[in-house]
């Protein structure tokens, strides 16, 4: 771990301006992730920004009856409140099924969101690594890849997003807000994370300088809402794959898939299928899945799940 | 005191505070954070400086150069030893691998050089600004290919042949009506303890101290004088608490040595704790193996041929796992075979991990077991029942000790509701789970080891006991107070326990499923040794002395043990040392293990609903502390069948999954209600104790019947594990 200085923002306006004249500095909230990171030096930033304090930390109704939640609410807070349980429940379900009671205690909705891929040669400093070093080739191609992307991989980087909060974020349409010194703007959560490509370094739409001050939802969709998440063991592990979903009584409706990409995935073909069964709908969101040995089961795995999903919501 | 004849009745025979069930009595230190573990160590004091490991970035070739100057530019710098400067190092006798690399490094991740620094997070920012060049050159990770080309040579465990043979197998397997003929995989394990290795090493002139977590102190302490050449009664080691072990702390590891380096090189005392993602490629795992088992019976069950042929790998002058060790004694069977092959690995040294042998052994030998039952169309109970033996089957002549393996069948059978089980598979479903019940025998050999203790009757009434046995969670403190106790006469509270250090007399030490057993009867000795000259000292002399309510008692004269000691303790030392028995007997411990599985119909997600031991492991000396052994190895089973495997990057040589977010464990979510019933039935050959060992029985067979329950449960048979989901996927039946 290099060595930094910490400071603790007081507003956002005070840690933008402190971003914008540290060009190598970092916001840190929760740092369930950027600490871990930080040790294996895969993250060295010379400056910690602390926005605990800036007041990102409310959740507010909007005028269009939706939600506004401040990128500065913990994963527990926001799993538990009433509003999110009453109207967005698939949000509710994806984040007590991530991580572990502590760690939702710490982690917050924006950290969340930047959370950083869990490939293990991303972890693992004497590896190649696009990711860590753009350029140095990526050892999970040939490596080991159980866990990794099946689509919307590239062949510089086959890491999958990890999240869960995330993948209900994609099925609600969530908007997430970013300022910078000089401006505010809006970006779907569907742009948000960024497919690897040749810039596998570059994973969402955060430049730098910016900080996301807000996620929010739109009015709610009503439906069954479902998240699914499918994993080796019942708790503390990232899903091999994992479906959020809001259905209908005639089994039409939307849905978002983990685990299996790098970022949620979802298609509009795929969802407009959703009515013809989970075999119709998982091809269509699949086509062009480039699996490899380790991981061509999440194909299967994917259309079973996702009619564990469909039978639920029929029941 | 030489064990070589069956224990008669004698003072634990009582049971007034032996075989109780008592919470430990380290727990409110533990609970109240005054239990000091190695890297918590404060005896340094305000001088103590932090070391970190650089661990080697290829799986073999060289260091072609260490250059240490960005790392001698940091704030608190204090010191770095690498090969260039550690001086002639020489090697224990129980670590194959070495512990510091160079020039040549022998595998990944392997110590390259050590840091010290005034702060840890010093010393850590220095390491990572080592600059070393390395050579690098082709290895072999391979164990499937090593199989497939047969490029392997006998391998060894202990003093066991690598091959046996009895009868003539392959004809007998060829004439018979009934056969399985499977090749089962385990993968690569990590002990995955929760206290990484971490010791506190400091020199006083030519003398070290270190404090350490070992299970084994006087291992560590023969090995370390060994490599650094020094006198070993120039070595004082103290290992009071470990944090688990699980074979891990077997062995002399580089965080010992390194922080010994790194003392004499800096002149100050040196903590070095192992970060916990350079654990699983430094330190030893268990040998991923391949197993071939063969088995034939008659048409009613009995096995008329028996085969098992294992490979596992190992760094050169490396052990096998040893997992056809069971299969030599487990079931009848006229003809009999094992074959053990060692394949030379460049990956991290494979090395003991909790029941060597036997966890990956009965992990294939147990599902053969369940394939044959199937094809005899025989309940499984049933078949294992049938082929009970009570005797060595190598050596008829030879019995066990005692054998209770069928009563362990059927009272687990019984307490379990085995008889619920539907015998053909898919057969049974709650809502979208089918629910599955698998069985196996557990077994694992009691290994018996000298043992010594001193004991003090202080002024005051008190009974101190010293050995350097180590409680590596599993009770040793209690168990051996509860020992001095009942053959002392005095109450629980007045005997304080003192283990863990090497100035006390050698034990057995912790591993094996062996220190219970073994270290209570080198206590057992002593406290008769004490009792000699407490009756002397009373003036009743003789063997008829009895000792109770703190008194010793002779016919008609009654004394307070105190005035023994009025005029100074009394201080008498002994060990157990053993005899033939072990040749004449076969010491082993049996169980039975039941498991109710769920699978999801649609995605095959496996959940243990329940599970249950039967354990057969002679005197119980305390229920609770050996119900938390059993139920600690059948989690660990758990792990076994469903999870644990460290995923080999073939190319590259290493580990890949090497923290605990990648290697994963089971949590609490996967662990249900887990059942322990013991037989309790004092073996008078195994050990003065009439006790065996019983922790690693837990385990051992625990997996298979994981694995046949999810077989009985979705009619897929995984035969290489972990068990996950995506080996039974394509494979399921359609879910509605």
């Amino acid at each position: 771990m290099k060595p930094f200085q910490y400071k603790r923002a007081r507003s956002v306006e005070e840690a933008l301006d402190l971003a914008a004249r540290s060009p190598a500095s970092k916001f840190v909230a929760g740092g369930t992730n950027l600490l871990d990171l930080m040790k294996l030096e895969a993250e060295t930033p010379d400056m910690l920004i602390d926005v605990n304090a800036v007041g990102l930390d409310r959740i507010e109704d909007t005028p269009e009856g939706g939600l506004r939640i401040g990128t500065g609410v913990s994963n527990t807070e926001l799993a538990a409140h009433p509003r999110v349980r009453r109207d967005y429940p698939v949000l509710t379900r994806a984040i007590v099924a991530g991580a572990s009671a502590q760690l939702r205690n710490m982690a917050t909705t924006g950290g969340n969101l930047l959370q950083r891929t869990r490939c293990p040669y991303f972890y693992d400093g004497n590896q190649p690594c696009n990711k860590r070093k753009p350029g140095s080739g990526c050892s999970a191609l040939s490596g080991d890849s159980r866990q990794l992307a099946i689509i919307g991989a590239s062949d510089k980087c086959i890491a999958t997003y990890p999240g869960d909060m995330a993948v209900a974020l994609r099925v609600l349409d969530a908007t997430i807000e970013i300022r910078s010194a000089q401006i505010k703007r809006d970006t779907p959560i569907a742009d948000f994370h960024k497919l690897p490509g040749d810039t596998p370094e570059v994973e969402t739409d955060v430049r730098r300088g910016e900080l996301i001050t807000a996620v929010t939802l739109p009015r709610p969709l009503g439906g069954k809402q479902f998240y699914r998440k499918v994993r080796d063991r019942a708790s503390y592990a990232f899903a091999l794959v994992s479906i959020a979903a809001v259905l209908g009584e005639d089994g039409s409706g939307r849905f978002a898939v983990g685990g299996i990409a790098p970022k949620p995935w979802r298609s509009d073909g795929a969802d407009a299928v959703l009515r013809n069964g989970a075999v119709a709908a998982a091809q269509s969101l699949l086509s062009g899945a480039t699996p490899t040995q380790d991981n061509a089961f999440k194909l299967t795995l994917v259309e079973r799940t996702l009619d564990a999903v469909l039978h639920t919501a029929r029941g | 005191m030489l064990f070589d004849q069956p224990a008669g009745l004698n003072a634990i025979d009582r049971e007034t505070i032996v075989g109780k069930d008592i919470s430990r009595i380290d727990g409110p230190m533990k609970v109240s954070g005054k239990a000091r573990y190695a890297y918590e160590r404060q005896e340094a004091g305000p001088d103590v400086a932090y070391a970190y490991v650089v661990p080697a970035a290829i799986a073999k070739g060289e260091i072609v150069s260490i250059n240490l100057d960005d790392a001698r530019g940091t704030p608190g710098f204090l010191g770095a030893v690498t090969h260039e400067n550690a001086g002639a190092l020489g090697k224990g006798e129980y670590n194959f691998a070495r512990l510091l690399a160079g020039p040549v490094v022998d595998h990944y991740h392997q110590a390259v050089a050590v840091i010290v620094a005034l702060t840890f997070e010093q010393a850590r920012e220095a390491a990572g600004r080592v600059a070393i060049r390395y050579k690098a050159s082709e290895g072999s990770y391979d164990l499937e290919r090593a199989y497939k080309n047969r490029d392997g040579k006998p391998g060894k465990l202990q003093d066991d042949p690598a091959d046996t043979a009895v009868g003539d197998f392959e004809h007998a397997f060829e004439q018979a009506a009934v056969k399985v003929d499977e090749t089962y995989t385990t993968p690569a394990q990590a002990h995955a303890m929760m206290e990484p290795h971490a010791t506190l090493a400091r020199w006083d002139g030519d003398k070290l101290t270190l404090w350490t977590a070992a299970q084994m102190v006087d291992w560590h302490r023969t090995d370390l004088a060994k490599t650094l050449g020094v006198e070993k009664d120039k070595i004082r080691l103290i290992s009071n608490f470990v944090g688990g072990g699980f074979g891990g702390k077997l062995f002399l590891r580089a965080d010992a040595l390194l922080a010994a380096l790194a003392a004499r090189q800096v002149g100050r005392p040196v903590k070095l704790a192992l970060a916990r993602p350079v654990i699983f490629n430094n330190t030893t795992h268990r040998s991923q193996t391949i197993q071939r088992v063969r088995l034939a019976a008659g048409v009613e069950g009995s096995i008329v041929a028996i085969s098992h042929e294992g490979w596992s790998g190992n760094v050169g002058g490396g052990r096998s796992e040893g997992e056809v060790a069971q299969t030599r004694l487990l079931y009848a069977g006229a003809n009999r075979a094992t074959q053990s092959r060692l394949a030379t690995l460049d990956l991290p040294e494979a090395n003991s991990m909790r029941a060597p042998g036997e966890a990956p052994g009965m992990m294939a030998l147990e599902i053969a077991m369940d394939e044959l039952a199937g094809k005899l169309n025989l309940d499984p109970v049933e078949l294992r029942l049938r082929n009970d033996v009570l005797h060595d089957p190598e050596h008829p002549e030879r019995p066990f000790s005692s054998r209770q393996l069928k009563a362990c069948l059927q009272t687990g059978a019984q307490a379990f509701g085995w008889s619920q089980r539907k015998p053909e598979p898919r057969a049974t479903r709650d809502g979208d789970k089918l629910i599955g019940y698998g069985v196996a025998s557990a077994f694992r050999n009691h290994v018996a080891m000298p043992s010594g203790a001193r004991v003090r009757l202080t002024q005051d009434g008190g009974v101190v006991v010293e050995t350097d046995m180590t409680d590596i969670g599993t009770g040793s403190y209690t168990i051996i107070a509860q020992t001095a106790a009942e053959t002392m006469g005095v109450e629980l509270s007045r005997v304080s326990v003192r283990l863990g250090d090497s100035d006390f007399p050698v034990s057995c030490g912790s591993g094996g499923q062996f220190g219970a057993a073994n270290s209570t009867s080198g206590v057992y000795a002593a406290c008769m040794a004490l009792r000699s000259k407490i009756a002397a000292r009373l003036g009743i002399p003789g063997d008829d002395v009895e000792f109770r309510d703190g008194r010793a008692v002779s016919g008609d004269k009654s004394f307070a043990i105190t005035q023994a000691a009025a005029d100074g303790e009394l201080v008498a030392q002994d060990s157990v040392a053993y005899g033939k028995l072990s040749k004449a007997y076969q010491l082993s411990t049996f169980g039975a293990h039941f498991v109710e599985v769920s699978v999801d119909a649609y995605t095959a997600e496996i959940r243990v609903r329940r599970m249950l031991a039967v354990c057969s492991s002679g005197r119980i000396l305390n229920p609770r502390t050996a119900r938390s052994q059993v139920i600690g190895a059948m989690t660990m089973g758990i792990g076994a069948a469903l999870v644990e495997e460290l995923r080999l990057d073939k190319q590259r040589g290493f580990f890949v999954n090497h923290d605990l977010a990648g290697y994963e464990v089971p949590v609490h979510a996967d662990v249900p209600h887990l059942d322990v019933i013991f037989l309790d039935e004092p073996d008078p050959i195994a050990s003065v104790m009439k006790a065996k060992g019983v922790g690693e029985l837990g385990l051992s067979g625990a997996a298979a019947a994981i694995s046949n329950a999810v077989y009985n449960a979705t009619g897929v048979r995984v035969r290489d594990y972990p068990v996950t989901l995506d080996k039974l996927l394509d494979r399921m039946p359609t879910a509605t």
